[in-house]
């Protein structure tokens, strides 16, 4: 079984973030980037996937900047077997990328596609689902656990209620949720071996791809500030607090 | 244009989410038709029809559509907005909704709008990113919005009132993509953490899932729900649907009492909305203390018996 898995690069989650003062967006100059969270959990499930036998070949797909041949690489020194970067500087919002992942899909014929659950810039939560449409095929998304039959995957979701298993019919599509697994840390050998992994670089026109924004952003702004409280001194000043000033109990 | 509210699934009861983002199809004007899918639906599209400002109530009621999985309902729902001709369609964003939207929104060739917090216009919203840590205004040029509704940034209509009139619409049939298998719920007495008024959360502080009787012995005083951090689910102390945060449940209760939780940004994404907050925590440096109304430096263990104590009084 191949297994595609799309990555993404944003800031880095122990980033703090800054809005622009002039309300254009977050300030992105000089920020560490890193491979979306949910995503690494994606590339480590293909690769355990592939360490149980389950799996042959693990193939990686960003769009983004030139930069993004670095998160590439990284899913690469985890195991990844190659990589294919569709560059672009424009802004592409999770239609676009579903669109181009549905071409590439078409390519390399896939039986399942991983993907993060959120991309933690712009939290949507919106791609796996849409490529799912797209290709026609079934979704697992929220996974928390995938495993692979003759012919279906099993995959348990995190749901609000609590956890709930469906079966789905291969091709599929399937988003990582947190508790899927714990990535594991390249090794500095697998660095190294990772260098000489492929990467192609794919031009979008090439593919048709049309990344003009169908969600324009007017403009970016703080959140309200909330107002740092008091400290008590003792669990009776917090109950009279609550009881006489917050008035909540 | 009209607006279409997908229910959130129910074989009774009209859900709050539900309730909630009519609360959000209120602000963005013109009458709203509910979609009610399911298996054994009647109930639940009599008790929508009695909502207050609802139009008409769409019934689909099948098989297919029991465990309401995406591939069964997208179609349907998608033929529904072509056959009605509406503009905006709605879900709550819950974990339903977040999955059929963008099914549906593919489907429509259109870019869904994900946990909108706040209506501008018919075609802009707001909506945060970076974990709460940034707020878009956003403006769709697409013919339908589809939208998901954070629960917490809009008032609940009111559940009676209405005098909607009911139709069924046909069902779209059996994908065959997927098969529901089996659900393992949480089972609780306490208020569900979404619509409490009070919630009381627990962290990695709490060390082990025992020790998180003991807050439960203080949501029961306070008729609160029991939340977590993902580290405490991650640890196994509660089950996954505890968690509150970015990637958890969006909760902004009257009060949300945090327990040996330090106040990482995305844990704070799902609660800072709260109205009164407190923070129990050892270390008087934890993050938390800045947006906590009322902290308390303490050993949970000693603070948390003894808050109970007093507010049984
Ligand atoms: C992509 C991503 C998504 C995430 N989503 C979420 C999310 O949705 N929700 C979420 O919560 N987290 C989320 N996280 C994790 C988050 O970054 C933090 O790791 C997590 O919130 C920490 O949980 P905690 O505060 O319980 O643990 P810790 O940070 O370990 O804090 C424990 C606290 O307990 C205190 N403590 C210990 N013992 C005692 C005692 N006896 N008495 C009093 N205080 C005590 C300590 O002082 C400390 O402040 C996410 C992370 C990532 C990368
Ligand atoms: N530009 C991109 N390149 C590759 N994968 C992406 C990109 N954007 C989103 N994804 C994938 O889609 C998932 C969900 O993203 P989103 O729908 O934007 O929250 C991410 O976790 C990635 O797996």
């Amino acid at each position: 079984m191949k297994i595609l898995v799309a990555v993404k690069r944003v800031v880095d989650y122990n980033v703090k973030i800054r809005v622009k003062p002039d309300n254009t967006g977050v300030e992105l100059a000089n920020v560490k980037m890193s491979m979306n969270p949910f995503d690494e959990i994606a590339v480590e499930e293909a690769v355990r996937l592939k360490e149980k036998g389950a799996a042959t070949e693990i193939v990686v797909v960003s769009i983004g900047p030139a930069s993004a041949q670095e998160t590439i690489r990284t899913a690469l020194a985890m195991g990844a077997d190659r990589g294919i970067l569709v560059q672009t500087d424009a802004e592409v919002q999770p239609l676009a990328v579903a669109k181009t992942l549905k071409t590439l899909v078409e390519k390399e014929q896939p039986q399942l596609v991983i993907l993060g659950k959120q991309a933690i810039d712009d939290d949507s939560n919106q791609t796996g689902q849409m490529l799912a449409a797209l290709l026609g095929w079934a979704q697992g998304t929220f996974a928390s656990k995938v495993e692979p039959a003759a012919g279906t995957v099993a995959v348990t979701r995190e749901v609000d209620g609590g956890l709930e298993t469906l079966s789905l019919k291969l091709p599929a599509i399937v988003t990582a949720d947190l508790r899927l697994n714990e990535p594991r840390y390249a090794s500095l050998p697998n660095i190294m071996k990772a260098k000489k992994k492929p990467i192609e670089t794919i031009d979008p026109a090439a593919l048709g791809a049309d990344f003009t924004p169908r969600l324009k952003t007017l403009k970016v702004t703080e959140p309200p500030k909330r107002q740092g409280g008091v400290k008590v001194g003792s669990v009776q000043e917090l109950v009279a607090k609550l009881r006489d000033e917050a008035r909540v109990i | 244009m009209s607006i279409l509210v997908i229910a959130e699934p129910s074989t009774g009861d009209v859900k709050k989410p539900t309730l909630t983002t009519l609360g959000a199809a209120a602000k963005i004007g013109g009458t709203a038709d509910v979609l009610v899918l399911g298996q054994g639906v009647a109930a639940a599209a009599d008790a929508t029809a009695k909502v207050a400002g609802v139009g008409t109530v769409l019934v689909a009621d099948a098989a297919e559509y029991a465990h309401a999985l995406a591939e069964n309902v997208a179609p349907l729902v998608a033929a529904a907005v072509k056959a009605g001709g509406y503009g905006h369609v709605l879900f709550a964003a819950t974990t339903f909704g977040k999955n059929v939207a963008p099914r549906v929104a593919a489907l429509l060739d259109v870019q869904p709008i994900s946990e909108i917090s706040a209506v501008v216009s018919a075609d802009t919203f707001e909506r945060p990113i970076y974990a709460g840590n940034a707020v878009a205004t956003v403006q769709s040029a697409d013919a339908v919005k589809v939208v998901t509704v954070r629960g917490t940034a809009f008032e609940a209509v009111a559940a009676t009132g209405g005098s909607g009139s009911v139709t069924a619409l046909a069902a779209t049939g059996e994908a065959g993509l997927s098969s529901f298998v089996s659900a393992e719920l949480t089972k609780s007495e306490r208020p569900e953490l979404t619509s409490a008024r009070v919630i009381v959360s627990g962290g990695r502080g709490m060390q082990s899932g025992d020790n998180f009787h003991m807050l439960d012995t203080l949501a029961d005083k306070l008729g609160a729900a029991v939340g977590a951090s993902r580290a405490a689910v991650d640890a196994g102390f509660v089950p996954n649907d505890y968690q509150v945060g970015q990637t958890g449940k969006i909760v902004a209760p009257e009060l949300y009492i945090a327990v040996g939780i330090s106040g990482a940004i995305q844990h704070l994404a799902g609660m800072k909305d709260s109205k009164v907050i407190v923070a129990i925590n050892k270390d008087e440096e934890a993050p938390i203390f800045q947006i906590a109304d009322y902290g308390l430096v303490a050993d949970l263990f000693k603070a948390v018996p003894e808050l109970t104590e007093a507010v049984s009084k």
